[in-house]
C-alpha cells in the first residue's frame, strides 16, 4: 500500500464507497448516485477544455445534449444495443463538437465564452423546432439499452455500468494529460505565444482537445437518456452548461476528480433543499458568487489537503494569465 | 409579399435591433471600461420588466410607474456593482462568468419567489394603442414606433454623453488605460458605479419597453442576453459602434428571416433555419473576422 502514496489511497477510498455504498443504501440513492457519475462524466469533460487546455467553454450542455438526443432517437428506431448506440452517440457528439470548435477556437478569451455560448443556443433551438421529436417537450425513450444479451434495465446493473465507464474515463483523460500531447495543451493553457514559438500551433491542439471533450460529453449524454429514459431541450440549455461549469469549480479545475465531486455536491445540494423548498437556486447562486469570490480551492483541492494528499508539482495557474493580459490590452473600442 | 408587409417588418427588425442596441451597449461598455464579462446583464432586462409590472400595481399609471421601475433598477445595479462585481475586476474571465452566472440563478428564482412562475401579460399604455398608417395599406403600432423611437434617443444620448461630456471623457479614458486615469486622481471606483448603473440602467430600459411586447416571465432576460452577446462578438466586443451595427444587423436580418424563409423553404425543418438563422450570422462573420466587426485595436 506504500507505494499508492496517500492520493492513492484517498482515490481508492473513494471508489470503493462508490462500488459498495449504493446499492446498499437502495434504488434512490443507487439512482442518485448514476446520475453523479454522468453528471460528473460531462463535468469532467468540461475540466479537460478549462483546468488542462485554459478553454472556458459555457457550450458543453449542447455537446451532452447531443449525445443524449442521438442515442434516444436510435433507440426509438429499434437500436437497442449499446455497444451500437453509444458509439454513435459519440461520434455525432465529436462531429459536432468539431464543427463548433473549428469555429468557436478562431476566438480567444471572452469571445470564446460568449461564442461557444451562442453556438450552444443555436443546437438548443434547433432540438427546440424538431417537431417529430416533441420541440419543446422533447420525447420518451421506451427503454434502456442493452449490452447483448445483458440488460440495463436494473437500476444497479446500470450503475455499475455507468460506473466502470466513467472509470474508464478518467482513466484515458489521465493518460491523455500525463502524455506528450498533454504536456502541450498544458504548455498552450500557460502561455499559447511561447508554446507556437516552440513549435506548437495552439489551433490543432486545442481542436483536438474540444472534440474528445465533446466524445466524453456526448457519452455522458447518451447515458442521460438510458438513465432518464426522457430526452428534452432542457438537457442543451445555457443553464446546464453554466451548472457544468459550476460542478468543476466548486469541485477544483486541473484535477478529473474534482470535476465528479463537484457534480456529487451539487445533486447533493439540490436534493436536500429541494425537501424544504422548491427555490434551492435561491442559495446556489450566491453559493456560487460565494465559491468564486472567498474560497481559493474546490472540494477536492481541500480535501487532499486536509488529508495530506498534495501531489509534488507545482499547481496550476487558473487564473488564465495569459489570456487575460490578451483580453486586457489597450482597447479603445469603447469610446469609438 | 406586398410592400407593405416588407416595410413593416423593416421596422419590426429596426425596433428589435434597437432593444438589442440597448442591451449589447451595456455588455459592451461594462467589457470595455471595467474588462469585466457580465452574464447577469439579462437579470436586468428581467428586472426591469417586473418593477415595471410591480410599479403598475402600485401606482395604477403609466407616468409614474415607468421612472419608478427605472431607479429601482438602476439601485438594484448599484447594490450589485459594489457586493459583487467590484472584487471581480481584477479577477480572470472564469471568476467573473462563474459570478455573474450565479447572480442569473439568484434573480430568476428571486422574482419566482415574489412574483410565481407564470408569465405576467403587461398591456400597452392605453394612450399608445392604436396603429398609424406608414405608407398607404400597411398600418403600424403606435408603440412600436414610440419604442424604436427613445432607444434611437436614448443612444444618442449617450452618444452625446461619452463624446461632449466630462464623464463621457473619463469613461474614454478609462477604457484606454485605467491606472493612469487613476493616477490622476480620479475615482474611478465611482466612475465604475457610474458605468454599470448607466449599462442595467439601459438594459432596464430595454426590459420595461418590452414587457407589454414578450410577457414578463422568470428567465425572460437569457434569450435576449445570448443575443445581445452575439450582437457584441459581430459588433466587435468593447466597440459601441460595433454595438449598433451588430444590433441593427441582428434585428433586421432576425426578423427578416422569419419572414422570408418560411416562404421560400417549406418543409419539416423551416422552424430550425428559422431560429439558427442569427448564429449562422456570426459563424460567418467569425470566418471572415476573428475579432467581430469593429474590432478594437490589439497590440
Amino acid at each position: 500500500m506504500a507505494m499508492l502514496g496517500r492520493r492513492g489511497l484517498l482515490l481508492l477510498a473513494l471508489l470503493a464507497a462508490a462500488i459498495l455504498l449504493p446499492p446498499w443504501f437502495g434504488t434512490y440513492h443507487t439512482r442518485f448516485a448514476t446520475q453523479i457519475a454522468i453528471y460528473g462524466m460531462a463535468a469532467l469533460s468540461v475540466d479537460l477544455l478549462l483546468g488542462y487546455t485554459g478553454l472556458i467553454t459555457f457550450g458543453q450542455a449542447a455537446l451532452f445534449g447531443v449525445g443524449a438526443y442521438a442515442a434516444g432517437m436510435l433507440t426509438v428506431y429499434g437500436v437497442t444495443n449499446a455497444l451500437v448506440a453509444w458509439p454513435l452517440a459519440i461520434l455525432v457528439s465529436m462531429l459536432f463538437a468539431l464543427a463548433i470548435g473549428s469555429l468557436s477556437l478562431r476566438t480567444r478569451g471572452f469571445q470564446f465564452i460568449m461564442v461557444t455560448l451562442a453556438f450552444a443556443q443555436m443546437v438548443y433551438y434547433f432540438a427546440q423546432s424538431l417537431r417529430n421529436w416533441g420541440g419543446d417537450d422533447g420525447f420518451t425513450v421506451p427503454q434502456r439499452n442493452d449490452l447483448g444479451f445483458i440488460s440495463l434495465a436494473d437500476h444497479t446493473t446500470f450503475y455499475y455500468v455507468v460506473l466502470a465507464l466513467l472509470v474508464l474515463v478518467v482513466w484515458l483523460s489521465q493518460r491523455i494529460v500525463r502524455s506528450e500531447f498533454g504536456m502541450v495543451i498544458r504548455g498552450i493553457r500557460d502561455n499559447e505565444r511561447r508554446a507556437a514559438a516552440v513549435g506548437f500551433p495552439p489551433y490543432p491542439y486545442k481542436l483536438v482537445v474540444f472534440v474528445i471533450a465533446g466524445g466524453i460529453a456526448g457519452l455522458a449524454g447518451a447515458l442521460m437518456a438510458n438513465h432518464a429514459k426522457f430526452v428534452s431541450p432542457a438537457g442543451l440549455s445555457w443553464q446546464l452548461s453554466g451548472e457544468l461549469l459550476a460542478m468543476v469549480i466548486l469541485g477544483s479545475a486541473n484535477s478529473l476528480i474534482g470535476p465528479i465531486l463537484g457534480a456529487a455536491f451539487f445533486l447533493a445540494f439540490r436534493d436536500v433543499l429541494s425537501d424544504y423548498t422548491e427555490h434551492w437556486m435561491l442559495f446556489f447562486g450566491p453559493l456560487l458568487v460565494a465559491r468564486v469570490l472567498l474560497m481559493k480551492e474546490g472540494i477536492w483541492g481541500l480535501l487532499v489537503r486536509a488529508t495530506g494528499a498534495e501531489e509534488k508539482r507545482a499547481p496550476a495557474k487558473l487564473d488564465f494569465p495569459a489570456a487575460s493580459a490578451e483580453a486586457a490590452q489597450p482597447n479603445p473600442g469603447a469610446s469609438r | 409579399m406586398t410592400l407593405a408587409l416588407l416595410v413593416e417588418q423593416l421596422f419590426n427588425g429596426l425596433q428589435f435591433g434597437m432593444m438589442l442596441f440597448l442591451m449589447a451597449v451595456g455588455v459592451t461598455l461594462v467589457f470595455g471600461i471595467m474588462r469585466v464579462i457580465n452574464l447577469a446583464h439579462g437579470s436586468l432586462f428581467m428586472i426591469g420588466g417586473y418593477f415595471l409590472m410591480a410599479a403598475l400595481a402600485w401606482t395604477q399609471s403609466y407616468a409614474l410607474a415607468v421612472p419608478l421601475a427605472f431607479i429601482a433598477a438602476a439601485l438594484v445595479a448599484v447594490v450589485l456593482e459594489i457586493i459583487v462585481l467590484r472584487p471581480l475586476y481584477r479577477r480572470g474571465p472564469l471568476d467573473q462568468v462563474l459570478a455573474t452566472f450565479g447572480l442569473t440563478l439568484f434573480f430568476n428564482e428571486a422574482v419566482t419567489v415574489i412574483w410565481g412562475r407564470e408569465s405576467i401579460p403587461l398591456s400597452i399604455p392605453p394612450f399608445l394603442t392604436g396603429s398609424v398608417e406608414i405608407i398607404p395599406g400597411g398600418a403600424y403600432p403606435i408603440y412600436r414606433l414610440v419604442i424604436t423611437g427613445v432607444a434611437i434617443v436614448a443612444g444618442l444620448l449617450l452618444y452625446l454623453l461619452i463624446t461632449r461630456t466630462r464623464v463621457g471623457a473619463l469613461i474614454r479614458a478609462g477604457s484606454d488605460n485605467r491606472e493612469i486615469v487613476a493616477a490622476l486622481g480620479i475615482n474611478i471606483n465611482l466612475l465604475y458605479t457610474l458605468v454599470f448603473a448607466l449599462s442595467a440602467m439601459l438594459a432596464a430600459l430595454a426590459g420595461i419597453m418590452m414587457g407589454p411586447l414578450l410577457s414578463v416571465e422568470p428567465g425572460a432576460g437569457d434569450p435576449i442576453l445570448i443575443l445581445a452577446l452575439v450582437v457584441v462578438v459581430i459588433g466587435g466586443i468593447g466597440s459601441v459602434r460595433g454595438a449598433l451595427v451588430g444590433a441593427l444587423m441582428v434585428g433586421i436580418f432576425d426578423t427578416l428571416s422569419r419572414v422570408l424563409i418560411p416562404l421560400v423553404i417549406q418543409t419539416n425543418a423551416t422552424s430550425a433555419l428559422v431560429g439558427m438563422a442569427v448564429y449562422v450570422l456570426m459563424a460567418v462573420v467569425l470566418l471572415f473576422s476573428r475579432t467581430g466587426l469593429f474590432a478594437a485595436h490589439r497590440g
